[in-house]
């Protein structure tokens, strides 16, 4: 967004100006060949529109989005943290009482709320994990000249167009807890009992983990890939002149080369792992949606906001949720920028 | 969730007449049908009233053979009904809430579950109209309960019931007859009868020790909770809307025998409605299921063609209920008369009769008056081995106490239900679970 904004060709919206060469600054330093003649009212309006033109029509072009951000996006994020400060009911959402940060407080002893936080970093880490590698080695192989390889391609990304919904039910057969489920089965075929899927921590956290995994590694996949095939040719020609193998090219070619794509990845997966909410509720069904299980054991930050916004009605309890994710991924943010210059730094 | 199917005997036509005659009397004063005509001759001068029905789930009103609102347009020419329905309750409600807290964006009428009722009764009494004044309404024509958990605190009448959710005993005959007890639903009724302690601790022992292997006497213990519960005349709530759950004794005591059933291996520790709980009926897992008029659809559903006859209706140790809908007129709305007229007309016997009557709809009637209709007690369940089902849930209707609710009752039930999961999952002992619930739901109704 900012890239475009600098990047903004300025001569065009000079075109059919008198001045021509204008949006090169230092020129006009340069003393004119002929004495100046005194410029005429006219004249000086116009030069006066033109910086104008020059100087705001960049703010102007960009004013929509940011008006746009400020009323979606700041407004609702200012107002949010206003609600969080007062103890207020969703269904009477003006009666507002002020209650400081008594939201904030309660945290402390909120055990949903520790254990969403739990829940969301270890669901957070295994989908994230084993989702990026996965995602790395796919692109890797569909690197190499395949056939059908566009094929290959969509069908990776037809997870991620299919809808939570869909993929949640499907998988709530897969993780059945009975021998029913086709998790439950293929364990059987290497001889291992049955799993209550659902009612057990790591085996519910597993289950949504799995639906993120494989809603999100194709699309993972595609990234890495386009950001593969930009590694020039000739580092890889030159690795092999020195005689390095498929893997050492991988590991000294592409992944070096893939640094800011794979953290641009790491990124994006905590930050949607913040806001897990679709997969959690619907592998919960119409009972146990709301709770993430009966102990919370696969409840997220983002489903407590849910929850306590829209089940039990406690709109400013809800806020105060949302503003510590909201706290959370500024620092994962600012961990992002650190990483970045240290990156640049380094390389 | 509680809107399912029930199929019913006999569906046939309403008697037009008195439903023609009824709707004349009660919309007269209204618009409609002017001065008894029943053919509104005034719709030309008035113009077309449009109202909207805010519902969710089945509630019928549109379906086939049952054409309600066709019906009620016809013999109201000037009233056009729109209905905006959602399928999931959930996403119903937070649009719901959205527009009644701004005040505008409601429509006329805006149907609710039960478990919302203790909000909408309590927080939000002051949105709605008082239907207890509109002609034809009569605290008479309801079963106690659901009369009871409509009204507000003051008194106003904010929402009038549709359907309810009487509880019988479904139980798997099969499974019974494996386990050495009767199989005939006077026989099975007589072994429980009175008593959910005798339910619990002696027909469910008893099978419990001959049962089949893989099979469990009971669906879920947090029906059997919820049950036990429902059948008191106190619940979380007292009358002058103070929590009493923490001391009821009754709720207490329905946690030991959630308990109890627990620890004898009656439940088989699956959440109702879960994939696995589905199967369990195709795969004769239980022996019974503790059976709202509307769970009789699910076990159709869900037991598959394969396993008719094989399931039973008997009465339940004590009456009881769970679930079934309001429905109520918003105070911003712009025709408050036609709507309360509407929802006056839609919860009348007839209509109720019709709805229970209509196949894939089924829910059953609150008002107690269509339980005469031959549509409701002449109603038999050929899947459920024939079961009068009318007979058992409008005897059972009429016998549901009726315990005042309050602000956080659908909350609390949540917890509850998940305390007892706690119990059946986790094995957690009843004492530690009933703290950890209590603390839960103290932190969920603070704020």
């Amino acid at each position: 967004m900012l890239r475009c904004g600098t990047r903004f060709p300025f001569p065009t919206v000079t075109k059919g100006l008198p001045v021509s060469t204008s949006t090169t600054a230092p020129h006009h330093r340069v003393p004119p060949p002929a004495p100046a003649p005194v410029p005429t009212a006219a004249q000086r309006r116009r030069s006066l529109l033109h910086r104008l033109d020059v100087k705001g029509t960049p703010y102007l072009l960009v004013t929509p989005f940011f008006l746009f951000f400020a009323a979606f996006g700041l407004f609702p994020l200012i107002y949010t943290g206003w609600v969080s400060l007062h103890s207020v009911s969703t269904l009477t959402p003006n009666q507002m009482t002020w209650n400081g940060v008594g939201n904030y407080t309660m945290l402390v002893h909120d055990q949903v709320f520790w254990k969403s936080l739990r829940n969301t970093v270890t669901i957070g880490l295994l989908s994230a994990v084993p989702q990026l590698l996965a995602a790395l080695g796919l692109a890797h192989l569909l690197n190499y000249r395949l056939r059908g390889q566009l094929f290959l391609r969509v069908a990776l990304l037809t997870p991620y167009a299919t809808s939570v919904a869909a993929a949640a039910l499907i998988f709530q057969f897969v993780f059945q807890q009975n021998d029913a489920g086709f998790a439950n089965w293929a364990l059987h075929l290497f001889g291992l009992g049955p799993v209550a899927w659902e009612s057990g921590t790591w085996s519910s956290q597993l289950a949504v983990a799995t639906i993120v995994m494989w809603r999100w590694t194709g699309y993972n996949t595609l990234i890495y890939l386009a950001a593969m095939q930009a590694v020039p040719g000739d580092l890889y020609e030159a690795a092999a002149l020195d005689g390095t193998s498929r893997w050492q090219q991988f590991r000294h070619v592409t992944i070096p080369s893939l640094r800011p794509t794979i953290l641009f990845t790491v990124i994006v997966s905590a930050i949607g792992s913040l806001q897990l909410f679709g997969e959690p509720y619907l592998f919960g069904g119409s009972g146990q949606g709301i709770n993430g299980g009966p102990d919370n054991q696969y409840s997220t930050l983002a489903l407590y906001v849910y929850r306590l916004a829209f089940n039990s009605e406690h709109l400013g309890r809800a806020a105060a949720v949302a503003w510590v994710i909201f706290f959370i991924a500024v620092v994962v943010g600012a961990l992002n920028a650190v990483l970045v210059r240290r990156l640049r730094a380094s390389a | 969730m509680p809107h399912s199917v029930v199929r019913p005997r006999s569906s046939h036509r309403v008697r037009l007449l008195a439903a023609v005659g009824a709707a004349c009397l009660i919309a007269g004063a209204v618009s409609g049908c002017s001065s008894g005509s029943g053919g509104g001759s005034d719709s030309a001068a008035g113009g077309t009233i449009t109202l909207k029905v805010g519902d969710f789930g089945t509630f019928g009103y549109n379906a086939k053979g049952a054409d309600l609102f066709a019906e009620y347009m016809k013999l109201h020419p000037n009233i056009r009904i729109v209905e905006d329905n959602n399928a999931n309750e959930q996403n119903y409600w937070n649009a719901t809430q959205a527009h009644l807290a701004a005040g505008s964006g409601a429509d006329d009428v805006q149907a609710f579950d039960i478990s919302r009722m203790g909000q909408v009764t309590t927080t939000l009494a002051s949105r709605f109209t008082d239907l207890s004044k509109v002609p034809g309404v009569s605290a008479a024509n309801w079963a106690p309960v659901k009369w009871a958990q409509g009204k507000a605190k003051s008194g106003t009448v904010v929402g009038l019931g549709t359907d309810l959710g009487p509880e019988a005993v479904c139980y798997n005959a099969k499974l019974f007859k494996a386990a050495g007890l009767p199989t005939a639903p006077d026989a099975v009724a007589k072994l429980w009868a009175g008593s959910w302690d005798a339910f619990v601790n002696t027909v469910g022992k008893e099978y419990q020790q001959h049962a089949p292997k893989g099979t469990y006497f009971l669906d879920s213990g947090e029906g059997l909770f919820n049950s036990v519960v429902g059948s008191g005349a106190l619940q979380y709530y007292d009358s002058s809307g103070k929590a009493v759950y923490r001391t009821n004794p009754s709720v207490k005591a329905a946690w030991q025998l959630a308990g109890q059933a627990v620890a004898a291996g009656e439940t088989p520790g699956m959440a109702q409605f879960s994939t696995q709980w589905s199967a369990g009926f195709a795969n004769n897992t239980f022996a019974t299921t503790i059976c709202p008029a509307w769970q009789m659809a699910n076990i159709v559903n869900d037991a598959g063609p394969k396993n008719s006859g094989v399931w039973n209706v008997a009465t339940a140790p004590q009456a009881s209920d769970w679930g079934g809908s309001y429905l109520t007129v918003p105070v911003q709305g712009h025709h408050i008369q036609q709507a309360q007229a509407l929802v006056e007309w839609l919860t009348e016997p007839a209509q109720e009769a019709k709805v229970f009557a209509t196949p894939d709809v089924g829910n059953f009637p609150s008002n107690v008056r269509a339980y005469t209709d031959p549509k409701v007690s002449g109603a038999r369940n050929a899947f459920l081995s024939d079961a009068p089902i009318g007979q058992i849930f409008s005897a059972a209707a009429q016998r549901i106490p009726a315990a005042p609710i309050g602000e956080y009752d659908g909350v609390i039930r949540n917890d509850m239900g998940n305390g007892v999961l706690l119990m059946e999952q986790k094995h957690t002992s009843p004492t530690a679970a009933w703290n950890a619930t209590m603390s839960q739901i103290t932190t969920d109704t603070t704020g």
